[in-house]
C-alpha cells in the first residue's frame, strides 16, 4: 500500500495494479462541471481551481446527513468525461479518479502528460465517504450533487488502474484472467 | 373485494426505498462472499472485501450502500379483488419515493426531460410497471437502478435462425463491451421472446430472482447455467481488473414470441443489487 499526497508532485513512479492512499486535496466533478470548464478553457478563463498537479474525482455523493461531511460517495464511470479530459490534463491535471476503463486518446495524454487515472471501488460508497473529512462547495451549486467540491480527505482508497507508461490494469488484468476459449474475443 | 389505503401504500414504499438503499439482501451477500471465495485474482479478492465491509457500514450507519440511489423502479403486482382508496397507485408510489429520497438522505438523480435535464429535486417519478393479477393482494418489487450498470444494457432482434448460439454471443458481447463500467461483479437478466418491450421488461424483472435459485424449467436453467460459465470466462473480473468472478448469477426468462423473431434484452445490474419486496 502506498501513501500519496494529492495535489501531485509526480506521478511517474506509480505503476498499474499499485493499491494506495491518497490523502490531501481532490476536487469534484462530473459530466456537467467538465462542459463548463471547457467552455471556460475555450473563453481564456481561469477553471474554479487550480489545475496544476491536482486530482480529479468523478463523484457525485448522496447529501450529508446533519452533522456528517458527505452522504455516500463513491466513484461514477469515468469513459463519460474522456472527451473532455484532455485539455484539462494540458493544464497540468495530475490525476483522475473514477471506475471502468479510458479511451484510447486518454491513455495517450496520460503518457504525454505523465499522468495517472486512478480506480476506486464502485459501490463502495458508504465505506470511502469514512475518509472524506471536510467538504467546501467550490462552484456551480446550482448543480447539486454534480457541482464542484473541495474535499479533504485521509487515506483515501484507489488503486493505480492506468498509469504513465500507458499500462492498463483493465488490459493486463483482463487478459491474464480470460479463458484461452475467449482470447479472440475483445 | 379489499381495501387498500394509499397512506399504506405511500409508507410501505418509503420503507422499502430505505431498506433497498441501506441493506443489501441475504442472497446477493451471500454470493458475494461466495464469489470471494472462489476469486482466484489477489486483487479481486480485495475488492470483494471492500464491497462485503461496504456493505456492514452501510447497514450499520443507515447510509446508501452507493451514491447512486438510481432511478426507483417498482413492479406492482395489483390483485384483481382490491380497491386502493384516497389517490392513484402512482402518486402512492411517487409520495413513497419523495419522502424517502428526503429524509434518508438519498442523491436526488432524476432529471423531468431528457433533452432539457432539469432535475426533479426529489427523485421522482418512479418506473412503474403494473400488472393486473388474481387475487386480493398488492405486491411490490422495489428496485432503485443505478445507471452505470443501466447504461450497458442492451437489446437486439436476432434471427430465428440464430437461436441460443446467437443468445449467447449477444451476452456475451454485451458483458464485454461493459467492461468494468457496471461494477462487477453483476447479475444479469436475459429476457428472450416476446416483442422487443417485451423482451426488455422480462430482462429486468428477471436480474430481481434471487441469487441461487434454479430456474423452473430445465433447458432454461441449463442455459443460465452455461451462460453464466461463459461469461466468468471473459477474464473481466470484480471492477474489471481481471479475475474470475464477472457475475454471480445470469437468469433467463422467456415469453412467447412471433414466428419471424427472436428479441433478446440483456439487463445488467451491479453488484449493489438492491430490491425489495412488499405484500400489502
Amino acid at each position: 500500500m502506498l501513501s500519496l499526497t494529492a495535489p501531485l508532485q509526480d506521478a511517474g513512479g506509480l505503476r498499474a495494479g499499485d493499491q494506495v492512499e491518497l490523502s490531501g486535496v481532490l476536487y469534484t466533478a462530473r459530466d456537467a462541471a467538465h462542459q463548463r470548464f471547457n467552455q471556460l478553457i475555450k473563453a481564456g478563463e481561469p477553471l474554479p481551481f487550480p489545475l496544476e498537479g491536482a486530482v480529479i474525482y468523478y463523484v457525485g455523493p448522496c447529501p450529508a446527513k446533519p452533522g456528517e461531511p458527505i452522504g455516500s460517495a463513491g466513484p461514477t464511470t469515468s469513459c463519460r468525461m474522456d472527451g473532455l479530459t484532455i485539455p484539462l490534463l494540458e493544464r497540468g491535471l495530475k490525476g483522475t479518479i473514477g471506475k471502468g476503463g479510458r479511451s484510447p486518446e486518454v491513455v495517450e495524454a496520460l503518457k504525454k502528460y505523465k499522468a495517472v487515472y486512478f480506480a476506486a471501488v464502485g459501490g463502495a460508497a458508504a465505506l470511502i465517504a469514512q475518509r472524506i473529512k471536510k467538504v467546501e462547495v467550490l462552484a456551480y451549486p446550482d448543480l447539486g450533487p454534480e457541482a464542484v467540491h473541495r474535499l479533504t480527505v485521509e487515506r483515501f482508497p484507489a488503486i493505480v488502474a492506468i498509469d504513465s507508461a500507458g499500462n492498463s490494469i483493465y488490459e493486463q488484468g483482463v487478459a491474464k484472467y480470460r479463458h484461452p476459449s475467449l482470447k479472440e474475443a475483445n | 373485494m379489499k381495501v387498500i389505503e394509499y397512506q399504506d401504500i405511500v409508507a410501505q414504499i418509503k420503507k422499502a426505498c430505505f431498506k433497498a438503499n441501506c441493506q443489501l439482501p441475504e442472497d446477493v451477500a451471500a454470493a458475494l462472499k461466495k464469489a470471494r471465495q472462489k476469486e482466484v485474482s489477489p486483487l479481486g479478492r480485495d475488492v470483494l472485501d471492500t464491497i462485503l465491509e461496504n456493505t456492514e457500514i452501510a447497514r450499520k450507519k443507515s447510509m446508501a450502500l452507493c451514491q447512486d440511489t438510481g432511478m426507483v423502479v417498482v413492479f406492482a403486482d395489483v390483485g384483481q379483488d382490491v380497491t386502493i382508496r384516497g389517490g392513484l397507485l402512482s402518486d402512492a408510489v411517487d409520495e413513497g419515493v419523495r419522502r424517502a429520497y428526503r429524509e434518508y438522505y438519498f442523491r436526488n438523480s432524476v432529471v423531468a426531460d431528457p433533452i432539457n435535464r432539469k432535475n426533479t429535486g426529489d427523485n421522482t417519478p418512479a418506473v412503474l410497471h403494473v400488472s393486473l393479477v388474481e387475487g386480493d393482494q398488492l405486491r411490490f418489487s422495489v428496485a432503485p437502478k443505478g445507471f452505470g450498470s443501466e447504461n450497458m444494457s442492451a437489446l437486439t432482434m436476432l434471427k430465428p435462425a440464430q437461436g441460443v448460439q446467437g443468445i449467447k454471443d449477444f451476452v456475451l458481447e454485451t458483458v464485454l463491451k461493459a467492461g468494468g463500467n457496471p461494477c462487477p461483479p453483476i447479475i444479469i437478466g436475459v429476457g428472450i421472446g416476446g416483442t422487443m418491450e417485451k423482451a426488455a421488461l422480462i430482462a429486468k424483472r428477471a436480474t430481481l430472482r434471487e441469487v441461487g435459485s434454479e430456474n423452473p424449467q430445465p433447458h432454461l436453467a441449463e442455459l443460465e447455467e452455461e451462460l453464466l460459465e461463459l461469461v466468468n470466462k471473459s477474464g473481466i473480473g470484480p471492477q474489471g481488473f481481471g479475475g474470475g468472478q464477472t457475475a454471480l448469477a445470469v437468469f433467463v426468462d422467456t415469453f412467447a414470441t412471433h414466428i419471424a423473431g427472436l428479441p433478446v434484452a440483456v439487463s445488467i445490474n451491479c453488484h449493489a443489487a438492491r430490491h425489495v419486496e412488499v405484500i400489502l
